[in-house]
């Protein structure tokens, strides 16, 4: 059967036909959707975990008992989870396991570019790189071959053009007589004590000598000859940006980036006039081909930053562009938290105080916009607090005063939570904001262990954040309405006082939840054109649903469209002549 | 079937629906035994932010990603967007374009004026323009939200796929209490294209 997947859904698919009976993983674009489409299968126990270290030792725990366990991520995700990754390398596996990494190049949805097949060369673990959804498909169930024939875990990368593009696919059945998991003990083997990894170290290296050689005949590495005074060595989207742009170049389309298949390299090399490499990021392959001594071009004309597109490519080949004459400069259209978003009252608040805000990863990172302007670091996920101890140990102390840490639910159990307690333990005196929203909004609204249910739609325990504060040690503990000015700004200014650590906690709900009872909409908001004297002040909040009428009244008034308010209610507070009122 | 790739660009501002009408384009694509490849972005451009859609179809697609100065069709949700992206278009493209207007920050803010007479400059960019009233059009249809479905009608009829296969694909994308009034905003698009 046929269908049109994403890579992402091919991914989830493909791990349903290897057998695969334990997926999980920390969202982050464009790796999501992996774990939103294993919960259709039935037979994968899906789950988030708290963060991509834990999501990868649940694998490894699964594996170790026999079964095959997907573990998936965004690049900077395997920053967190480099620990167990180096280490399972030595181990190796009992149930195959896969790692699926996803590349962000052009940073569309994300703090950096890094590019993960240097994790795969670093902790010596062989990566494939697929170039389509069917691939996607197919790789991942070759994964678990590989994984369990040589006993190593196999990493396979995507970049956003995979994850998220499109493609035909043809389907294939759940494979059976895969033994079932149980208790094995090999201590020799799992129990990494220098005594028994100093040998593991010397599978390690073997391990990818062997798959260097293997790969060499592998159908998934191949070589596509046709004109040969152009050959390319190339992988993933690119081979597909090359095959576009230079269609009638030879090709070396590799399957598996690392190890690579030197041989078959010399090779192709051999068999045309000029050699190069087309990557997106490192020069990771092309590195390694000029190492064993052969003449390759590659980012003498590809850059180092950026995604591909068809177009870069010929550009780089020296060919005409096709581009069009650009239109004027037009105004831009970042995104926006949402009408009604519970974080927009929060950093108004915060601008008003002039704090200096230590911010983190989510939704609320886009504080940093006008008109709210209101962040000044954002670093990765759970950076905000440490970074607030580390500021206020060192500032004067009326500019200590100043230093806020400001961090979603999620994020905060992800590695905040690290922080706050280093914060507490070594007498840091900063204030903290844990943005409750219930929930992880930012990669499209996943659960965690703050929002009472599962992945799998289960109710669980909701984890009840005063108490925790309370139990790490936190004294000076608030709840408050994100949506009440009056109180953000009385709360937040006492507590930024205080000599001590503080936690604010604000209390209402992501607005795009759809679980029923979670988010009520407010009545929607009109301005009243009577009242309205044209001061702007609602503005200053950046409301999507508030727009700018020049042509209004005397000297241009507010206008609320009905159809966006969320009747949050923050607008109506900042409006002094009670022209914001509920619409008729 | 001739070699030849036929590039569509669906552009406009997140939450407009744009993701679910690249999907019934491709799916469509599919039904009709094309090779389909679609590529855009989520995550930040779910916050309204300016979302562009490549969806390819023909014998043989390779890159998800429209080159250059090659699309065929602009399908524009909104206009400032449909003219931000013409340069994507290959010389004598083609625009369908939904008659509609959504402010950006710095326009709702006051600090710049939305720009004016788009329609007019894109038609003349683009003589091969179509301005669709999405929004009244699908009124007529019975619901103001099936402006998309409208537009994708218009868009149907300068394409070289049999209307069944169109049909097909909405029948299967778009929820049931819904298809009644879609279906009926695809008759009234594809009578304007």
């Amino acid at each position: 059967m046929k269908e049109i997947l994403s890579g992402n859904e091919a991914i989830a698919r493909g791990a349903y036909e290897a057998g695969v009976k334990v997926a999980c993983a920390y969202p982050g674009t464009p790796s999501t959707e992996i774990l939103e489409n294993t919960i259709r299968y039935q037979e994968i126990d899906s789950s988030w975990a708290t963060n991509e270290k834990v999501a990868l030792e649940v694998g490894i725990g699964a594996s170790f008992v026999g079964a095959r366990s997907l573990v998936t991520m965004k690049h900077v995700g395997v920053n967190v989870a480099a620990d167990p990754l180096f280490t399972l390398s030595y181990t190796g596996v009992n149930g195959g396991l896969l790692l699926i990494c996803a590349d962000d190049p052009e940073l569309h949805s994300s703090q950096n570019e890094q590019d993960s097949r240097n994790y795969a060369k670093f902790a010596k673990i062989p990566m494939l790189e697929p170039a389509d959804s069917q691939e996607c498909l197919e790789f991942t169930k070759l994964a678990y071959e590989i994984s369990e024939r040589h006993d190593t875990p196999v990493m396979l990368r995507t970049t956003t053009r995979i994850s998220h593009s499109k493609s035909v696919v043809t389907l294939g059945e759940r494979v059976a007589a895969i033994a079932e998991p149980k208790l094995a003990r090999n201590a020799a083997k799992f129990v990494m004590l220098p005594g028994n990894a100093r040998g593991r170290h010397y599978v390690v290296e073997d391990r990818i000598t062997t798959l260097s050689k293997e790969g060499c005949s592998m159908s998934i590495n191949r070589m596509e000859l046709r004109d040969k005074k152009i050959g390319v060595i190339t992988a993933g989207i690119s081979y597909q940006h090359v095959r576009e742009a230079l269609p009638e170049a030879s090709v070396l389309k590799l399957g598996m980036v690392f190890p690579l298949p030197f041989d078959l390299i010399r090779e192709f090399a051999s068999k045309v006039d000029k050699l190069y490499v087309v990557e997106e990021l490192d020069a990771f392959i092309e590195d390694q081909v000029k190492a064993i001594g052969i003449p390759v071009t590659g980012k003498e004309i590809i850059s180092l930053c950026g995604e591909l597109t068809p177009g870069r490519v010929r550009k780089a080949f020296g060919l005409p562009e096709n581009a069009q004459g650009t239109v004027e400069k037009l105004p831009g259209r970042p995104p926006n938290m949402c009408p009604g978003c519970p974080h927009r009252g929060v950093f108004y608040t915060l601008k008003q105080l002039n704090a200096y805000v230590s911010g983190d990863i989510g939704c609320y990172t886009l504080g940093f916009m006008p008109p709210l302007s209101a962040m000044d670091t954002c670093v990765c996920m759970g950076a905000s607090i440490g970074m607030a101890t580390g500021a206020a140990k060192v500032l004067p102390p009326e500019e200590r005063k100043k230093v806020v840490a400001v961090i979603g639910d999620s994020t905060f159990l992800h590695t905040g939570i690290n922080g706050l307690m280093d914060m507490v333990y070594n007498k840091g005196a900063a204030t903290v904001i844990i943005l409750d929203n219930r929930i992880t909004a930012m990669t499209g609204r996943q659960e965690n262990p703050g929002s009472g249910h599962t992945l799998m739609n289960e109710p669980t325990n909701a984890i009840d954040f005063p108490m925790l504060c309370q139990a790490i040690g936190v004294k000076n503990i608030r709840t408050i309405n994100p949506l009440d000015l009056d109180e953000c700004q009385r709360v937040i200014a006492e507590e930024m006082e205080r000599p001590e650590t503080s936690v604010i906690i604000t209390d209402k709900p992501c607005v795009l939840i759809k679980k029923e009872g979670v988010f009520t909409p407010g009545k929607p908001l009109a301005v009243a054109e009577d009242s309205c004297i044209g001061c702007r002040a609602c503005l200053k909040i950046g409301c999507p649903a508030i727009e700018w009428v020049p042509s209004s009244g005397k000297k241009g008034q507010a206008k609320i469209d009905p159809l966006l308010c969320n009747g949050c209610d923050v607008c109506r507070q900042l409006c002094k002549f009670s022209a914001i009122q509920e619409a008729k | 079937m001739s070699d030849k790739i036929t590039n569509i660009l669906l552009v406009g501002v997140g939450g407009q629906g744009i993701l679910l009408a690249a999907e019934i384009l491709s799916e469509t694509f599919m039904l009709a035994g094309f090779d389909v490849k679609k590529s855009e972005i989520h995550g930040m451009s779910q916050r309204g932010g300016s979302v562009v859609s490549h969806v390819r179809y023909g014998k043989e697609v390779f890159s998800p990603m429209v080159p250059e100065g090659e699309g065929d069709i602009l399908f524009g949700f909104e206009l400032m967007e449909s003219y931000r992206y013409l340069s994507l278009l290959k010389p004598g493209g083609t625009v369908i374009v939904n008659d509609l207007c959504i402010a950006p920050p710095a326009v709702l803010l006051g600090q710049e004026p939305y720009p004016e007479g788009l329609a007019l400059k894109i038609q003349e960019l683009c003589p091969d323009c179509l301005l669709v009233d999405g929004q009244n059009i699908a009124i007529e249809a019975g619901n103001a939200r099936a402006a998309n479905t409208v537009l994708l009608g218009a868009v149907s009829k300068r394409l070289d796929v049999e209307e069944k296969y169109w049909l097909e694909a909405i029948e299967k994308m778009v929820p049931k209490k819904a298809l009644a009034v879609n279906l009926k905003a695809f008759q009234l698009g594809r009578s304007l294209g």
